[in-house]
């Protein structure tokens, strides 16, 4: 009985347990199906997708950036280059302790704390599988310390990379201007430009000069190689590579030869220059004194020599030649002289004579004339060679305000030249309606006196001096000027030439020409304000000087040089153009604090003449010394 | 003569159909290792050790007679409860988890004894209460297998405490646990879910959040379950091709020898090399359940049918947790991943399958 009860139960309990494993199966192909379902959704429908993804993760662009181009001047001197250097650099990802390891960096190549900070720096604005450079330009030594230990540095490298460098220095610094890193704004422009993605890759951008005016020239496009990367981002293998083009060549107009002449005459005096070829526009020389070194700028600037640059009072920084305005003074008379000529105030014989001031009618106040006791009879002739100043007051009454704004106006003043380099200023050419508008006042006719011999409101700068120059000389045929001669690409040898079309022709009447440019040939005669510096010279030149006020003299006070403090002097300019005929040249010097014209302006453009006429070298120039027999103007 | 009578003795307690699919699947952990490791051979030649070491401990249980087993049933709990409560005090912490423990020689980590340990007991219980089973039986059969998972939860070893729960609930579920204590349990569990979520730890909690929304995190703790995703689905029908998977050769994958060595196989062979090595699986499944409805005692067949869908079980989460159904819990890939202990104790519960199958024929006959 218990037997077959027992019997029964297990034949119950096997049933049982065979249902309950039917289940089980059940549940298990149940499952299996779900995760086959899974498969089929990811493997067969979603399968693109995620193929994507998976290409996405492995595949990575990587920039290459291109070479800059080189500056050149119209020699084919170099005056921006490249060159290749060896640099310390460090990957982050691959390093396990970064203090550490430049510590014993440091131990084997020269490693200042101001490097340290500068990689800091580049850390924070970088991923961290980029290789960084702790160090730029290593020496040979170091580079063979290194070498010989590199077994101990994992994820430190040494790279060759390509550099900027510009060789003359502080010369042509100005012009030439520098590259440096690219900071945030300059980030925001690119891509507001929608050319970021070819800066992808590049760390530099031209700040000033010609490397920020033909910063689109230069760069070049940069190049793209596809790289399969693993998780950690390194580099696996190259799938296909784009190539850089290398930025292009820029020959400029300059000639650097003549510019160092320029540079040299300045000696140790502030002022700039700027020489013009009349004929076309092309700017010859491009001078801003004192320079700078652009090669600190490329990097980063240490602390030290940005607050000597910074805080010098000589301003190195200020680009004197395109942004330093200035009174004219008498540089305007030649101008001035063609005006009162084309507005029929004055014809060539017609004279007046000079007491040595000049009074309105019904007014006590006296304009001086340089001259105390006046210069007696004064024709338009004679008023440009003894720069008479009487005569001048008188003819700006005359001429009235708004015609010799719109006379002016035809050859640049108060306007940019539109020269290819960024920053220009426009100087000022007052009107009645610019004084309204700035002072809220009305044009008086003592304003317009003061502007006549070119101390009034009217601001210059070298370059729209120059210019102006340029235009006398060309016969009122004005060409815009501009720096740069030609590109070269690097490709292949793909020139391209500027046009130099006439922007204008101011339709000058040639006699009235003819006779202001007699004048200012006369001027750098004997008996002129430039004698001195036109003494000897085998070629005719014509030229004006020209003094701008820096302090105010008060009614009845003598300007006494000596007596002055050397910031508070007189600048000094001169203009000039050459051959007086046929003229090659045209340029505008300005001496700041130089005292007259004639003494420091107009010598420096007689050597930079003598240099560009007769390819004569001058030797250094001497500081002029005011004791040895000033001449007024 | 000789020979062939030893090689007799040598093979008789084996299962061929059972030694044939265990060999395909080991064969295909080789290779796919192989690759996963990019082509180390010594992580091959490892991983052949552990399987010679495994194949060893297999035939060793497999010739052994089945009341050995039931012997060992008692001890090799209370030894493992022991162990489990040695780790919860004197236990290393490593990874923030208390799992190991330092017996002088060697470290040891008792929650792998448990895998095998705990079913044994519960069917070894279960037979021993065979002729009358009663509630009290399923309450203490459940309270011996709450035990150790609540002490390996602690470690805390979810994965591993999951998935002995899992083998221990087969033993039940086999041994005719009434269908409304089923029900009951299951809805206990449900309204225990809050609190039980608030015993979680953090990085646990993230785990299930991240199966959840894997996206949401995706460069953080969602990453290894978005790759292996990647790797998966990128692979397509056909695969990429040995050797060639990208996402396993370039890092994107972690733990490829190991938790995630399916993501390797998934990308390299595609849909279709996963519909066979899903068949192999359910292959492997099917002897079991044969082998286990065949099985002559009570023990046997709880045994045997706890092996069995604990071996599904791995197969399953992990398979589910790389392609991004189940959360990440470290379970390796039944077979296929690198690992000796693993493969040990999976060859072990072979071995137990084969011993159950040839001794009940050698007894009958």
């Amino acid at each position: 009985m218990k037997r077959h009860i027992e019997f029964k139960d297990t034949q119950r309990e096997i049933h049982n347990f065979r249902l309950r494993l039917a289940l089980s199966l059940g549940f298990v192909l149940l499952l299996l199906l779900l995760l086959l379902a899974r498969f089929v959704y990811l493997q067969a429908i979603q399968q693109s997708h995620y193929q994507t993804l998976a290409e996405n993760n492995r595949i990575s662009i990587v920039p290459i950036a291109p070479g800059r181009g080189l500056i050149l001047d119209r020699n084919g001197v170099v005056l921006a280059h490249n060159y290749s250097a060896y640099t310390l650099e460090i990957t982050l990802s691959k390093v396990v302790d970064l203090k550490t390891t430049i510590d014993e960096l440091a131990k084997l190549v020269d490693i200042q704390p101001g490097d340290r900070k500068r990689f800091k720096r580049l850390l924070a604005d970088n991923r961290k599988f980029e290789s960084l450079p702790i160090r730029n330009r290593l020496t040979d030594d170091e580079v063979a310390r290194f070498s010989t230990q590199r077994y101990r540095f994992p994820g430190v490298e040494i790279k060759a990379r390509l550099f900027r460098e510009y060789p003359y220095h502080d010369q042509i610094s100005h012009l030439v201007g520098y590259i440096g890193r690219i900071n945030e704004s300059e980030i925001a422009q690119l891509e507001e430009d929608a050319i970021a993605a070819n800066y992808r890759g590049s760390d530099y951008i031209g700040k000033t000069g010609i490397e920020q005016s033909y910063e689109s020239e230069l760069h070049g496009k940069t190049g793209f190689q596809q790289v399969e990367v693993d998780a950690g981002g390194r580099e696996v293998r190259v799938l296909s590579r784009t190539p850089p083009v290398s930025g292009n060549n820029l020959v400029l107009t300059i000639d650097a030869k003549l510019q160092g002449v320029a540079e040299q005459a300045f000696g140790n005096y502030r002022g700039a220059l700027v020489a013009i070829d009349p004929r076309n526009g092309e700017v010859l020389a491009f001078v801003s004194k004192p320079g700078y070194d652009p090669n600190l700028f490329i990097d980063g600037i240490d602390e030290q020599s940005w607050n000597e640059l910074n805080n010098s009072p000589d301003v190195p920084l200020n680009n004197r030649a395109l942004r330093g305005q200035y009174s004219p003074g008498s540089t305007i008379k030649p101008f001035m002289a063609l005006a009162g000529l084309h507005y029929n105030k004055r014809t060539p014989g017609h004279t007046i004579s000079d007491p040595g001031y000049f009074s309105l009618p019904g007014s006590r106040h006296r304009y001086r004339d340089w001259k105390k006791d006046g210069h007696g009879s004064v024709d338009l002739f004679k008023s440009i060679v003894v720069s008479c100043d009487t005569y001048y007051y008188g003819l700006a009454i005359e001429l009235g305000i708004d015609n010799i704004y719109s006379f002016f106006s035809e050859f640049g003043f108060g306007k940019k030249t539109g020269i290819d380099m960024e920053g220009e200023v426009s100087g000022l050419m007052p009107s009645q309606e610019w004084k309204q508008k700035r002072y809220k006042q009305k044009w008086y006719a003592g304003d317009t006196v003061s502007v006549g011999i070119g101390q009034g409101y009217n601001l210059v700068t070298p370059l729209q001096l120059a210019y102006a120059t340029a235009v006398l000389a060309n016969d009122g045929i004005a060409y815009r000027p501009h720096l740069l001669k030609e590109v070269q690409s690097s490709r292949i040898s793909d020139k391209r030439t500027l046009e130099t079309n006439p922007e204008s022709d101011l339709n000058l009447n040639s006699e009235h020409l003819a006779l202001v440019k007699s004048a200012m040939v006369a001027v750098t005669q004997p008996g002129g304000t430039a004698a001195k510096a036109g003494a000897g010279a085998p070629y005719t030149f014509a030229g004006k000087t020209g003094t701008a006020q820096v302090i105010g003299i008060k009614q009845g006070e003598k300007y006494i040089e000596s007596k002055i403090q050397e910031r508070h002097r007189d600048h000094a300019w001169f203009m000039t153009f050459a051959p007086s005929d046929q003229p090659k040249i045209a340029l505008a010097v300005l001496v700041e604090n130089g005292g007259h014209g004639s003494s420091t302006a107009a010598p420096i453009a007689r050597k930079v003449l003598d240099y560009f006429l007769l390819g004569k070298v001058p030797r250094p120039l001497l500081d002029v010394d005011e004791a040895e027999g000033v001449e007024h103007d | 003569m000789i020979k062939r009578r030893v090689w007799q003795r040598f093979v008789a307690h084996l299962d061929p159909v059972l030694l044939m699919l265990l060999g395909l699947l080991l064969l295909v952990s080789l290779v796919v290792i192989y690759s996963a490791s990019d082509g180390n051979w010594f992580r091959v030649l490892a991983q052949m050790t552990n399987i010679l070491v495994a194949c060893a401990a297999l035939w060793i249980v497999a010739n052994m007679p089945l009341h050995y087993l039931m012997r060992a049933a008692l001890p090799a709990y209370l030894l493992g409860i022991v162990l489990l409560i040695a780790v919860a005090f004197f236990g290393e912490i490593t990874n923030g988890a208390r799992r190991w423990l330092n017996i002088g020689v060697t470290t040891i980590q008792p929650s792998e004894l448990m895998r095998i340990a705990v079913p044994l007991m519960m069917a070894w219980y279960f037979e021993k209460h065979e002729a009358m089973l009663t509630l009290k039986n399923y309450f203490v059969a459940t309270l011996l297998l709450l035990l150790p998972v609540a002490l390996i939860a602690r470690q805390p070893d979810l994965g591993t405490a999951i998935l002995i729960a899992a083998s221990g609930f087969y033993v039940l579920f086999l041994a005719g646990i009434s269908w409304r204590v089923i029900l009951t349990f299951l809805v206990l569990i449900m309204a225990s879910m809050p609190f039980a979520w608030s015993t979680l730890h953090d990085y646990q909690r993230h785990r299930i959040m991240m199966l959840l929304d894997p996206a949401q995190d995706a460069l953080g703790r969602g990453y290894h379950t978005i790759q292996a995703i990647i790797a998966v689905g990128s692979g397509g029908i056909f695969g990429k091709g040995y050797l060639n998977g990208t996402q396993a050769h370039l890092d994107f994958l972690p733990e490829r020898t190991t938790d995630f060595i399916f993501a390797v196989y998934s990308e390299e062979f595609g849909l279709l090399g996963n519909v066979v090595l899903l068949s192999l699986y359910l292959l492997v499944i099917a002897r079991g359940f044969v082998i286990t409805a065949n099985a002559s005692t009570y023990f046997t067949r709880l045994m045997a049918g706890s092996i069995t869908l604990t071996f599904f079980t791995y197969a399953f989460v992990n398979m589910g947790m790389v392609s991004g159904i189940l959360p990440v819990v470290g379970v390796p890939l039944p077979l296929i991943s690198y690992g000796g202990t693993s493969m040990v104790t999976l060859l072990l519960g072979f071995g137990m399958l084969m011993s159950i199958h040839t001794h009940k024929k050698l007894v009958q006959t």
